[in-house]
């Protein structure tokens, strides 16, 4: 039998067997099971259908509100109620009442609630992105979430591998959202079907926590069952402040099993923008600025782009500018301690000064719930993660993906450009 | 089991936001979901739709978010069964753990047309086109998932787990 990646790894010491393989199914236990407000109802309902009188561990259930919420309507606020009860209901510890959630994927590893080799589902794709830290995370459905609340265990079949190795460093201005555009641009919307993409390289170092973050919370757009970091100081020294415990750092065997391996030079990597409607249709900046793209809308925020540095990166640009005539610029950053954290350090000054609108956290407007959805025939620019038909608004709408700092820029040029265009 | 119904094509990708559009997300009542199941695609699926109905497409059925709304309105709309190229992974679970049937045939969306009469024996894992008379054999399901069918979805697997450890 050949050895095992760090996602094999992950999963063969949860479902207590020293090896497995890919194709295997396998019952894992669970460490964190995640559920929002759009999710979580379904799952209660079903949770109630299998007879279940308490969740499995009260420490382990997280519900977060925040798709919807602040509650956009009566039925929102009807789901929000459905959440909010059934955590008082079974005494779940980790649910959190808007003025303390966050988009959930910005707000989980915030709060220490994600590290090293744990295994977590959530029902909601973008799951994966606690990949970053070296944990075997993925996105789940409501009836899956259901079961493992009142089970705590969850059924996978072992997924094969797709190396994506890193060398060098990123260029000035370019970031983590750049390359896993590239990555995707690369393999497909499929090039991960069921797999794992695990990567690893020296250039890893030279990418920040919130960046990892960012490409492991695209591995979804992928196809991939989850996407994966090895562990580093950088992971450590976060989880010790964060979760006070430095987890389980898993690492591949010398031979594990890739069924495609893909080299990428960061230093090669250029600003980049996913055109409607597929995440797999990139076009660097350079080219994109020829075609003078005009936006209606500016987006900058969620699960993928919502951290501290993307509001860094977002700030500079804007630093002493004012959006287009015509443009609407949203700023939402993803979590309370983001959105503090940019009114002292001066960020809030800045946003508002260049014509943004500044929301408490919410998903809102990434999947077309409220907060900038679009009319027919707009445009928007974006740093959330899907840019399908009708994504964030009427179905003739479009949604370019791109970093902070190029939606940033566009929003002040008024096209889709870079920061060095204007 | 034996499901009848008449083909809907679509293409490939088709993702959960064109299944069931996120503005419909506030509330997860099947009829409600049904009422605008594959909107942003084809307007007028829930009004052609009929019970017993069968989707085909392409590569990547289901992509995208982990809304399980999807496989759900598909469910309520009537439709019996999805034959697919393939799926993406979330959706295929969901569909499985609610009770749909979703089978994987490489080339059905070149086979079929808008329209066409399907017949589908689950047990036998059969599919024929009745217009043209072509016929296919799928793969069993791995034995955990047939387990989770024959229980009739993951809900009532749970339920009888609950009570072994009792």
């Amino acid at each position: 039998m050949s050895g095992m990646t760090m996602t094999q790894k992950i999963l063969a010491a949860h479902c207590g067997k020293d090896k497995i393989q890919a194709g295997e199914l396998v019952e894992c236990a669970v460490d964190i099971a995640l559920g929002n407000d759009i999710t979580a109802p379904m799952a209660i309902r079903e949770f109630r259908k299998t007879g279940a009188s308490k969740v499995f561990d009260q420490n382990k259930v997280v519900l977060v509100p925040d798709h919807f919420t602040p509650n956009k309507d009566i039925a929102s606020a009807v789901q929000a109620k459905t959440t909010r009860e059934f955590a008082k209901e079974m005494g779940i510890k980790n649910y959190f009442e808007v003025g303390c959630m966050g988009v959930e994927h910005a707000l989980l590893p915030e709060k220490g609630l994600t590290k090293p080799g744990d295994l977590i589902v959530g029902a909601d794709s973008h799951t994966c992105t606690y990949g970053a830290m070296g944990a075997f995370s993925t996105g789940i459905g409501s009836t899956d979430l259901a079961s493992v609340m009142a089970l705590g265990t969850c059924w996978f079949k072992v997924p094969a591998a797709l190396k994506i190795n890193l060398h060098g460093s990123f260029q000035p201005g370019v970031s983590g959202k750049d390359l896993i555009l590239q990555v995707i641009g690369k393999i497909g919307v499929e090039g991960a079907r069921y797999l794992s993409l695990e990567f690893v390289g020296d250039g890893v170092k030279n990418i920040s926590l919130e960046e990892r973050l960012t490409i492991a919370n695209m591995a979804t757009e992928a196809g991939a069952k989850n996407g994966i970091f090895p562990v580093d100081d950088i992971v450590l020294d976060y989880c010790m402040e964060r979760a006070h415990s430095k987890g389980i750092a898993y690492t591949a065997d010398k031979d594990a099993v890739y069924l495609v391996e893909h080299d990428f030079d960061l230093s090669k990597i250029p600003m980049t923008v996913a055109f409607p409607h597929l995440p797999e249709n990139v076009h660097d900046i350079e080219e994109t600025y020829q075609q003078k793209i005009k936006i209606d809308q500016a987006v900058i925020g969620s699960c993928t782009n919502g951290r501290i540095s993307d509001m860094r990166a977002a700030a500079a640009i804007l630093k002493g500018r004012h959006i287009a005539s015509g443009v609407r610029l949203i700023v939402i950053p993803a979590t309370q301690e983001v959105w503090i954290k940019c009114v002292h350090e001066g960020l809030m000054d800045i946003f508002v000064a260049a014509g943004a609108a500044v929301s408490t956290p919410t998903c809102g407007p990434c999947l077309g719930g409220y907060m900038g959805i679009l009319a027919a025939g707009e445009k928007a620019i974006a740093t959330t993660n899907r840019n399908f038909v009708g994504r964030m608004g009427d179905p003739t709408s479009e949604v370019y993906l791109a970093s902070p700092a190029v939606a940033a820029a566009s929003a002040v040029a008024g096209v889709i450009c870079g920061p060095q265009h204007l | 089991m034996i499901l009848k119904g008449k083909a809907h094509c679509y293409g490939d990708h088709i993702n959960t936001d064109v299944i069931i559009p996120a503005r419909y997300l506030n509330d997860s009542t099947p009829e409600y979901l049904a009422k605008h199941c594959f909107e942003d695609l084809d307007a007028s699926f829930p009004q052609k739709v009929q019970e017993g109905d069968i989707v085909i497409a392409g590569r990547n059925f289901g992509c995208g978010s982990s809304r399980e709304h999807a496989p759900l309105a598909i469910k309520a709309s009537g439709v019996s069964c999805v034959i697919a190229t393939s799926f993406a992974k979330i959706f295929f679970r969901n569909a499985i753990n609610i009770g749909l049937p979703v089978l994987e045939i490489e080339d059905i969306a070149a086979n079929v047309q808008e329209g066409d009469p399907l017949t589908v024996d689950l047990s036998q894992g059969m599919i024929t086109n009745e217009k043209t008379g072509k016929v296919w054999h799928t793969a069993p399901f791995a034995p955990f998932m047939q387990k989770i069918i024959d229980a009739g979805g993951l809900i009532n697997y749970t339920k009888s787990k609950l009570e072994e450890g009792k």
